[in-house]
């Protein structure tokens, strides 16, 4: 028994190192991607740049979602640490519902600016702008899916441990993925209203 | 006998790839090394030196590795000593050594990075020639925009006098080379980079593109004829009377792919030629210090639909 | 009937029609045809799928990689036979190729040596020692190592698959736009070149992440960062820069894929992108690359020269210090790979310095493994005489890549043959002599016998010799004004040394051929050739502890490790037999089809790009993601072998 109880203790570390070595490549991709928006920010092939086309109002309720959507997170873990499934389910719950408001607005923000005749294709900015946010936006429904399918899991089998293991590692990326938007927020949004 | 024949092998096996490499290179001209421009000259003298210098770390590589394999063989059991660990004196001198040859080395890289800089003006007393560049899919154009004169594949230039190039692309990115005179440099769209090289000797060198572009990459060579400043001044003349006149409507159709055999020369038509080539790419490019005035009118209204 | 959202953009245009192709194209299935009907004629189906495809264990895994890579390093080498033939012929007006299918075949000769062969014979070494060389088990995630090696797989199916469908890039192996981009080249072939080497990258960066946790978390007891063998070293850096580098190039593929599929503007001549930004990014993947591959290399020198000069290696922690120097180096060089592309002169020195200081570290490593050897009782085996021809060729590729660095010299030698030189004498004499010294080093390891000797070192020999013929005329060539990647040129002076040059190539053939020939011999032999007693060189680290070929569990019971060397000085000690009592249960993973299906997925993703078929797309990458949840939720992956089964096993083996 006690040897299951190591083996086991040692699959967490092994999985939590493995996470944040993850997300280390993820944020090598991020950086990547945020020094391509920066250098072709200016390449606006006669097209807008980005104090033109940026409705700041709606980044600011999706923003709010996401942070709050964080927030929803960390209470499903708490939750689940104390044993609550029920609780861990209601906050996952919300997380996705926050998560799936998110996205549904970035969609939104998207559409618009196609609409607007301002696509990707059109210049070098606006693929680096919809390449930037929407592989951050990738990850967000990543993430949902992710917690759909912990949801069902835990409704299923209960607080596990590789259940509350598993919580404990989604909940980890879904903070990154917050903190990549509070950049993206920044470089992206703040600036080129700024500039 | 047999240990005879083993141990004559490496010296054969030596002595056979050195006198195959005489064979081959005994008659065969070896442009950067025998260079006929101050550029080209300067860099052949800074790669002997370069080599003399890394020749103090080789050849003690060499020696030591040599004389360690042959006296420690097994079977020598010359003071094995397994335990040993390591020295903090001798790797003190392995580290130490080449870092000296490098601080050395990045004095002169730093010094010549600067002094052959390909954008850096040569001096000299003679009036300078500009040369615009343009590689095309697969052929070189040059434009002597002081001279009213282009011409595609050949490059006339005056002997002694310092050149100018100003280097673009009508095609994927391509590089401008002319071993025996001395540095390459790219040539991009909606960019233009800079080259200085000077030709010190008569005679005609050959250029080539060192960047692949495309099918007719490896055809894309030029030979750069220098010649007396009379002769290229006559030249001048002549190609400025010739009937084939460069513009840009005739530009499009020699910008169309394909290689040529003989080269072209043709009476300039627009000044503004190379500028012109340079702006079909450079509309709202970020970062350009040197964007010409004039933007094509047609490319602006089509960028803005 | 317009099939097109069925199948896409394919048409029967691009079906072979060159003889060289449609030979390619024929053969190639008829091949795996056979291949396949062997298999069924003599039922080895269950034991393929049972022991191989869905194994999960690392040796299995890195024999697989090892297996594709050599497959691949014939194919890159016929590629590589066709290119100098070529340039031998040309002058004469012989044609063997026309241009398209060279510049195909140069793209397809680097993409496949450094993707499939380099790259695949790493991970195959690393997958095959690292474990045994910490003493642990199993790497830290043995279900995801089989997600990289089917990804690798993936990757070398698409790469191969343009061979006989719709052609390859012609771009370059670092394909630059804007000549891959959609303006100037719109056809499949840069498409197949981007999705396989994202396929396989992906792999790789999730191989980077497994072995880094194997190496930080699953070392033997006792085993501090400072005991850890070199090799372990050389791969924990190696991986770091896998883990940083990687996912530049992930991203740096995906904006190119992009510009080609949804017609953006990253890399574009036009609508404001940048082409230049694509060769910062793509080098800034490119140049720790290099370091990925060569440094596990120099780690298993390190544990070769250590094992067969029968000393510890000199200078340990100047070893470490050196790897830990060239790790960060390696990121602040890439710019010298286009100093001709017009930065200023002081960024160019810049780089051009940080480069020629790697050379100082690099020749550190030189000396300590020289001095390895001084008061040492070598032993010449194959490996050392790998180690040899390395030091030859490699002291000689850090010369001329020194010359390289200074920005005033690269303007005369950039692009040209001369480079091409430089490059191939450092990875071949470096990286893929590295590799075959590990062949030769580990195979008893894992197949129970050794490789008969006297053939590896003949196969040295005409590697070297090869090597010398075919890559010296090409730093000739070079300063002559012979540039990269011509497959004609008007100059009759420079035909002998082309000539020479490919007689070169033919000599290293016949080094593969002499390799190829003496495994089939050590097979057959292979009663004479046997590791009895696991430790055929007298070794010193923990993989020689264990019975050869290595039980699918590693260690029956966890070393316990005091020292460096571990294995060597338990040797002088004495080695107390283990008790029954010594003997605990253990936890294996189990063997899982779901790394072979998520690879198959995303290999039909990729064609389903490369050829526009969106409805395949959908599904594979629908199916994709269902797989991984399949996997990711499944609690039941691990099965135990008790004690008892455990001594029982160790006992045979030991055997």
């Amino acid at each position: 028994m006690t040897s299951h109880n190591t083996h086991s203790a040692a699959k967490q570390s092994n999985a939590s190192l493995g996470l944040w070595l993850y997300i280390m490549t993820d944020i090598m991709v991020f950086a990547s991607l945020f020094a391509t928006y920066v250098i072709l920010r200016h390449g606006t092939n006669g097209g807008p740049d980005a104090s033109e086309i940026f409705n700041l109002e709606l980044i600011l309720v999706s923003t709010f979602l996401l942070l709050f959507s964080s927030l929803t997170s960390g209470m499903a873990n708490i939750a689940a640490r104390s044993g609550n499934a029920r609780g861990a389910l209601v906050w996952l719950g919300a997380t996705i519902t926050l998560g799936i408001g998110f996205l549904t607005l970035e969609l939104y923000e998207f559409g618009e600016l196609i609409l607007h005749g301002h696509g990707p294709a059109h210049s070098a900015f606006l693929s680096a702008f919809f390449v930037l946010v929407g592989t951050h936006g990738l990850h967000i429904l990543i993430g949902i899916i992710w917690a759909i399918a912990l949801g069902d899991y835990i409704s299923k089998k209960g607080l596990t441990p590789d259940g509350v293991r598993r919580l404990g590692l989604f909940t980890i990326f879904w903070h990154f993925l917050d903190l990549v938007w509070i950049f993206i927020f920044t470089v992206v949004y703040l600036l080129g209203a700024i500039t | 006998m047999k240990r005879l024949v083993r141990l004559s092998i490496l010296p054969l096996a030596i002595s056979g790839f050195i006198v195959l490499f005489w064979l081959l290179l005994k008659d065969v001209t070896i442009d950067v090394l025998q260079p006929t421009g101050q550029i080209a000259q300067e860099q052949r003298t800074l790669l002997i030196f370069t080599l003399a210098l890394s020749a103090l770390v080789v050849l003690p590589v060499f020696t030591l590795l040599s004389i360690f394999a042959y006296k420690y063989r097994e079977g020598r059991g010359a003071d094995y000593t397994p335990e040993q660990e390591g020295s903090y004196k001798l790797e003190a001198l392995w580290w130490g050594i080449p870092i000296i040859i490098i601080f050395v080395l990045a004095l002169i890289t730093w010094s010549t990075s600067n002094s052959l800089d390909p954008y850096k003006k040569i001096e000299s007393n003679n009036e300078t020639v500009s040369v615009q560049v343009v590689a095309l899919q697969w052929k070189w154009l040059f434009i002597y925009p002081d001279h009213g004169v282009a011409s595609v594949n050949e490059l006339p230039m005056p002997v002694d006098h310092p050149v100018h190039f100003k280097l673009a692309a009508d095609a994927p990115m391509s590089a401008f080379w002319i071993p025996s005179l001395g540095s390459q440099v790219y040539s991009m769209n909606g960019m233009s980079s800079e080259l200085n090289l000077i030709a010190n000797k008569i005679g005609e060198y050959k250029g080539y593109n060192t960047n692949i572009n495309g099918q007719g990459y490896a055809e894309m060579q030029f030979t750069a004829r220098v010649t007396s400043h009379d002769e290229f001044e006559r030249w001048v003349e002549q190609t400025r009377t010739s009937e084939e006149t460069l513009t840009m409507n005739n530009y499009e159709t020699l910008a169309n792919p394909d290689t040529i055999e003989e080269p072209l020369f043709y009476r300039l038509g627009d000044t503004q030629l190379y500028d012109k080539i340079l702006a079909k790419y450079m509309h709202s490019m970020p970062h350009t210090p040197d964007q010409p005035e004039t933007h094509d009118h047609s490319m602006h209204q089509h960028g803005g639909h | 009937m317009d099939w097109s959202w069925f199948i896409g953009r394919f048409s029967a245009e691009y079906l072979p029609s060159d003889p060289a192709t449609i030979g390619a194209a024929i053969g190639m299935p008829l091949g795996i045809i056979a291949v396949l009907a062997a298999i069924t004629y003599f039922k080895k189906w269950s034991y393929l799928w049972n022991e191989w495809i869905t194994t999960v264990d690392a040796k299995k895994i890195g024999i697989m990689y090892m297996g594709i890579a050599i497959l691949m390093l014939l194919r890159g080498g016929a590629d590589a036979l066709m290119l100098r033939a070529q340039t031998a012929v040309a002058p004469s007006g012989v044609e063997l190729f026309d241009t398209d299918t060279f510049q195909q075949v140069f793209t397809a000769h680097g993409s496949i040596m450094i993707f499939f062969v380099a790259m695949g014979a790493m991970f195959g070494l690393i997958n095959i020692a690292l474990p045994l060389l910490l003493g642990a088990r199993d790497v830290a995630y043995p279900f995801l190592n089989s997600v990289s090696f089917w990804l690798f797989f993936a990757g070398m199916v698409i790469i191969n698959i343009s061979l006989v469908v719709g052609g390859f890039s012609n771009g370059g192996w670092l394909g630059y736009p804007p000549l891959t981009g959609l303006e100037y080249n719109p056809g499949p072939g840069v498409d197949y070149w981007i999705w396989a080497l994202q396929i396989s990258g992906i792999g790789s960066l999730l191989s980077g992440i497994n072995f880094t946790v194997t190496i930080l978390k699953h070392r033997a007891p006792g085993m501090t960062l400072m005991k850890m063998p070199i090799f372990a070293w050389s791969v924990l850096v190696s991986m770091v820069l896998v883990m940083l580098a990687f996912p530049v190039l992930t991203a740096t593929l995906a904006m190119l894929s992009l510009d080609r599929l949804a017609d953006m503007h990253f890399f574009t001549s036009d609508g404001g992108g940048n082409p230049m930004l694509y060769v910062n990014l793509i080098w800034a993947w490119g140049h720790p690359e290099v370091y990925i591959l060569i440094l596990p290399a120099f780690g298993i020198f390190s544990e070769v020269i250590a094992t067969f000069a029968r000393k510890k290696i000199f200078g340990y922690v100047t070893m470490v210090a050196a790897l830990l120097a060239i790790m960060f180096l390696s990121f602040v060089v890439w710019q010298h790979h286009f100093f001709t592309m017009g930065a200023g002169a002081n960024v160019n020195a810049f780089f051009g310095i940080m480069t020629m200081i790697i050379a100082i570290p690099t020749g550190v490593k030189l000396f300590n493994w020289i001095f390895t050897l001084y008061k040492g009782n070598i032993r010449f085996t194959a490996p050392m005489i790998w180690f040899m021809c390395f030091a030859f060729s490699f002291t000689i590729g850090g010369v001329t890549g020194v010359l390289m660095a200074v920005p005033a010299l690269d303007f005369q030698v950039h692009n040209t043959m001369f480079l091409v030189a430089h490059f191939h004498n450092v990875i071949i004499g470096g990286v893929l002599f590295g590799f075959f010294a590990g062949i030769y080093y580990w195979w008893p390891k894992v197949f129970g016998f050794r490789l008969h000797d006297a053939s590896g070192k003949l196969a040295a020999y005409l590697w070297l010799g090869g090597f010398i013929l075919a890559f010296m005329p090409l730093y000739v060539l070079g300063l002559m004004g012979a540039v990269r990647r011509i497959d004609t040129y008007s100059d009759p002076t420079w035909q002998p040394l082309f000539i020479v040059s490919a007689i070169g190539v033919g000599v290293i053939a016949l080094g593969v051929v002499t390799m190829v020939l003496g495994a089939i011999y050590s097979i057959w032999k292979r009663k004479e050739l046997a590791d009895t007693d696991g430790d055929p060189w007298d070794g010193r680290t923990l993989e020689w502890s264990v019975p050869s070929p290595a039980p699918h569990y590693n260690f029956a019971i966890t070393p316990q490790v005091t020292r460096r060397d571990e294995w060597w000085y338990q040797k002088k000690n004495g080695i107390k037999p283990p008790q029954k009592s010594d003997y605990v249960d253990i936890h294996l993973p189990k063997n899982t089809a779901a790394g072979v299906y998520i690879a198959i997925a995303a290999g039909l993703a990729g064609m389903g790009l490369i050829w526009h078929i969106w409805w395949l797309v959908a599904v594979a990458l629908i199916g994709l993601i269902w797989i991984v949840l399949q996997r990711t939720f499944n609690d039941d992956t691990e099965y135990t072998l008790t004690a008892q089964q455990l001594y029982e096993l160790d006992r045979k083996a030991s055997l």
